[in-house]
């Protein structure tokens, strides 16, 4: 009986992950509100059946009644997020809020799967963040003084990066924890967020080329100090998002350039200079000459998506536990053996949806400070994502990022949910600002 | 908040930016699309997925037959659901399909992903899986012939050696048999005894693969090849004049059994593998070149063979002395081959200098005898040019016609090969080489024979190859 749940349970769950991501595309060619809404509505529909399915076939294999009442937990947390952040922002994007919904919903999913109680604890953090950062869109819509001292981003920053980069403790050859009083954090991600609101306070402030180089030397030196501290995904990451939003905010090729040249000098001096870049990209050029150490983690990496195949093998029938650092950056590589290859790339469009929704409101925003902030953060999101899937899937050589919102980290899964709702902030100040717009011309044109 | 200065061009940027990723993201897709459908059921055929332990768990392991049909391992499922592996011809396959109950060696390592894989129609999987029956792992068709292998292996008797042949055309492995071997059956209980057995015993080492042996006359193809690139057509006009023992400075080189061979123009030196005459050719040979040549030819290097191997040697450097040229050239000294290797050259000579990969997998069926995999030769290289070949064949063809292997002379088909009797210790029996092919004009199949401490190649080796040539091309 439990094999014919679990082998039913299999389909259907990729059949709603697929009915998901449809809709999530499908609602940009809706131009009318309500069938945008309908759309919404079913998007939940389908991730609360999946959510379902997955848990009765955890609580089937494991018989754990802990487990039964941790999905409990889970769709109350759900339920409430999601009415009261509607209830509060009645303008809020409900693409945004059910992409993280589903986001989420897998991880803990899959957590639970390769790890109970770490799921628990990532709960635990997810559900704490969520509360922590419900005022920021409030504090969005309602302090505009936000561009105006665009130092107060940077020095935090750069104090915090090299409090790592000093003293912080090691993990797989790079530096990236702080831990104080018993409780670890990883400051580049929040790092992430005052760097973006930096470099866009200084553009909003001029594009001259005496304040793009201050700020460039500035940001240079945020992205030196991670690779100081051989985080190098992180510098990545910092200085792709840097270049762009230079790239947009002067619209100047000659930068463009220059930034591209000077990257690729970079990464060719880390390539000499630092054997743990030299390996990694060895096991990307050929993992199976060395499986046994170099290529070992990639290659597990593709058993695991390999003998997954499109249908995936079905939860705990798998070995992802087989994978080194599986619960953080190679969760793809689980989530494709274990819920089908068709799963995994219904996650990489939803990822893509998100960044899609960054780039819409950045188009929509007016002031350079908000367009820049919703760029930079968009730009940083998207760069995560294919670092992480691309190194898992061996299109590019691994780089030890995290998929936000799937991957296992406190400090990955709060930062994420500042920049989802900063980005939902501005969205409701635009839509704020349209209602406002159309009050006005509904009041002039009755005149 | 004030609104700032608008940007005309900043939109445009962020959306091309924009599409950008969206294009490098349908990329990335398509690249993990490609290799789910196309690439991963060779990727996780690997030894080090530990998944593949997995499956075994759900499929009863698969047969391995030969080209024929013929069972050659199974696995037997009693009542109380006990599986044994059984392995119904013994000792007679015990190298080339192995055993799969101490580890896994052999076809049983090689093909153990498809062994272990069952492609049963969904619906008996359904049925399997609701029942939780296991499924039954597909059938692995090898490219052994079952009639040449039991032949080789009755005609090596009680003699140490092997016997290895495959089609110079295709690249099929038809026969492999190494001697002693070992039964399959009980290799788990004869363990202990098996691994500490003495060391010239070594029953669990597949000779065939893995025996180096120095090649003796088999050598004199190489010194041959090199001799007539050097000597573009002026070889033929060579001329040796052999009285049984050369004399070159204080160095003397005997023929086999002292035999005065006469007057020898290149063709019949090397059909009475006249090793005086070969000396002498020796020492006029650019050591540099003959080197490279035996590396063109996969000396020192990694073979295209997926049992496991060991690499041939070769290691006369530019500065020899006399004594070892003169070894060098005739197959003696630190040269050393491996029989499987020294078949892959002969087989490259029958096949036009095309040496095709060998394999010993043919096609895997699953249990209702649908072809589920197929596998196609392919070629590994080019190790000479086509004219060269030819002319070693015209070499090798008078070895049979009026040289020392005159045991394969026969009106069926036209043979071509070379005898070896290579020495390895002073006062012990030779080792007897013969490799070769038949029919010389359109080869059908290699083979090559090695029997230890048994005397000369003429005599010993060439019967053997004989048997499986008439066995092959006599109707």
């Amino acid at each position: 009986m439990t094999t014919l749940i679990a082998g039913i349970s299999r389909y259907l769950m990729i059949l709603l992950i697929a009915l998901y991501t449809y809709y999530n595309f499908r609602f940009f060619s809706m131009k009318d509100e309500e069938g945008r809404n309908r759309a919404c509505g079913r998007q939940l529909v389908c991730m609360f059946m999946l959510h379902f399915l997955a848990n009765l076939v955890i609580v089937l294999n494991t018989g754990s009644e802990t487990l039964m009442l941790f999905y409990g937990i889970q769709v109350v947390f759900f339920l409430c997020y999601l009415f009261l952040y509607r209830f509060f922002y009645k303008n809020a994007s409900r693409l945004l809020l059910n992409n993280a919904c589903m986001l989420l919903c897998t991880s803990f999913i899959i957590l639970t799967r390769l790890n109970p109680e770490r799921a628990m604890r990532q709960f635990a953090i997810v559900a704490l963040s969520t509360v922590a950062a419900f005022i920021i869109p409030f504090i969005i819509d309602r302090i505009w003084q936000l561009a105006r001292f665009p130092w107060l981003y940077a020095i935090p920053g750069i104090v915090l990066l090299l409090a790592v980069c000093t003293a912080g403790t090691t993990s797989y050859g790079a530096k990236l924890f702080l831990t104080i009083a018993g409780i670890s954090l990883q400051p580049s991600e929040f790092v992430k967020i005052s760097f973006v609101f930096f470099a866009a306070a200084m553009f909003y402030r001029s594009t001259e080329f005496k304040n793009v180089a201050v700020t460039t030397v500035v940001a240079a030196a945020h992205v030196l100090i991670l690779a100081l501290s051989k985080d190098l995904g992180s510098a990545l990451i910092y200085f792709v998002s840097y270049l762009m939003m230079l790239f947009v905010a002067t619209s100047s090729w000659v930068y463009l350039g220059l930034g591209t040249g000077s990257g690729v000098l970079a990464s060719t001096i880390s390539y000499k200079l630092f054997a743990h870049v030299r390996r990694r990209v060895e096991a990307w050029r050929d993992p199976w000459s060395d499986v046994a150490d170099k290529g070992y983690q990639v290659a597990q990496a593709l058993f695991a998506v390999g003998c997954g195949g499109w249908f995936g093998t079905g939860l705990y029938q798998g070995m992802p536990d087989k994978i080194p650092v599986v619960d953080m950056d190679f969760i793809f590589a689980a989530i494709s053996e274990e819920l089908g290859g068709i799963y995994a790339l219904c996650i990489l469009f939803i990822c893509l949806g998100c960044f899609l929704q960054f780039m819409l409101i950045a188009v929509k925003m007016q002031a350079m400070f908000y367009k820049l902030i919703a760029f930079g953060l968009g730009t940083m999101y998207i760069t995560q994502v294919f670092l992480t899937i691309g190194g898992v899937t061996k299109f590019i050589p691994s780089t030890g990022v995290t998929l936000p919102f799937v991957s296992y980290g406190g400090s990955s899964a709060l930062s994420t949910l500042l920049v989802f709702n900063i980005i939902q902030g501005l969205y409701i100040l635009k839509r704020g600002e349209e209602e406002e717009d159309e009050k006005g011309e509904a009041q002039s044109e009755g005149q | 908040m004030k609104k700032g200065k608008p940007n005309p061009k900043a939109n445009r940027n962020i959306l091309w930016f924009a599409y950008g990723v969206v294009g490098v993201f349908l990329c990335m897709s398509l690249y993990f699309a490609h290799f789910i459908f196309a690439e991963s059921e060779d990727t996780i055929n690997n030894p080090y997925n530990a998944r593949i332990n997995g499956m075994e768990k759900r499929v009863v392991r698969g047969k391995i037959l030969a080209d024929d049909g013929t069972v050659l391992a199974e696995t037997l499922v009693s009542e109380d659901g006990t599986e044994t592996r059984s392995y119904p011809k013994g000792q007679q396959y015990a190298h080339v399909v192995g055993y799969s109950t101490m580890g896994k060696t052999g076809m049983e390592s090689l093909a153990n992903f498809y062994l272990v894989n069952s492609h049963v129609n969904l619906m008996e999987k359904v049925v399997n899986e609701l029942s939780e029956q296991k499924n039954i792992g597909d059938n692995v068709v090898t490219t052994l012939n079952n009639e040449l292998q039991t032949i080789a292996y009755e005609a090596l008797g009680d003699r140490r050696g092997a016997v290895v042949a495959m089609e110079p055309d295709t690249g099929k492995v038809l026969a492999m048999v190494s001697k002693p071997a070992f039964d399959p059956n009980v290799v788990a209980a004869q363990w202990e005894e098996l691994v500490s057995g003495d060391g010239s015993e070594a029953l669990l080492l597949n000779r065939a693969t893995q025996g180096l042996y120095p090649p003796g006359s088999t050598f004199k193809i190489i010194t041959a090849l090199e001799y007539m690139r050097e000597n573009q057509g002026t070889y033929p006009g060579y001329n040796f004049s052999c009285d049984g023992i050369y004399e070159y400075e204080s160095y003397k080189i005997q023929c086999y059994h002292k035999t005065a061979h006469g007057d020898q123009d290149f063709g019949l030196a090397f059909a009475n593998s006249c090793n005086g005459a070969f000396a002498s050719l020796g020492l006029s040979l650019n050591l540099k070149e003959l080197k490279s040549l035996s590396e063109q030819l996969l000396f020192n290097r990694e073979l295209p063979v997926s049992l496991p191997y060991n690499k041939s040697i070769y290691q006369m450097g530019e500065n020899a002395d006399t004594w070892e040229i003169f070894q060098t050239v005739i197959g003696q000294g630190g040269t050393l081959v491996t029989p499987m290797h020294n078949l892959l050259v002969m087989s490259a000579i029958a096949n036009g200098g095309i040496l095709m990969t060998p394999y010993f997998i043919d096609h895997v069926e699953n249990t209702g005898g649908q072809t589920v995999k197929k596998f196609m030769p392919s070629v590994c290289g080019e190790l000479m040019v086509a004219n060269e070949s030819a002319a070693l064949t015209a070499l090798l063809k008078q070895v049979v016609a009026e040289g020392t292997g005159s045991a394969l002379l026969t009106d069926a088909y036209t043979a071509a090969g070379k005898t070896g009797s290579a020495e390895f210790e002073t006062g012990r029996e030779t080792h007897a080489w013969f490799v070769g092919f038949a029919p010389a004009e359109n080869p059908k199949i290699a083979v090559c024979v090695i029997v230890e401490e048994s005397g000369s190649g003429g005599k010993t080796a060439a019967p053997i190859a004989r048997k499986l040539f008439d066995a092959w091309l006599t109707p």
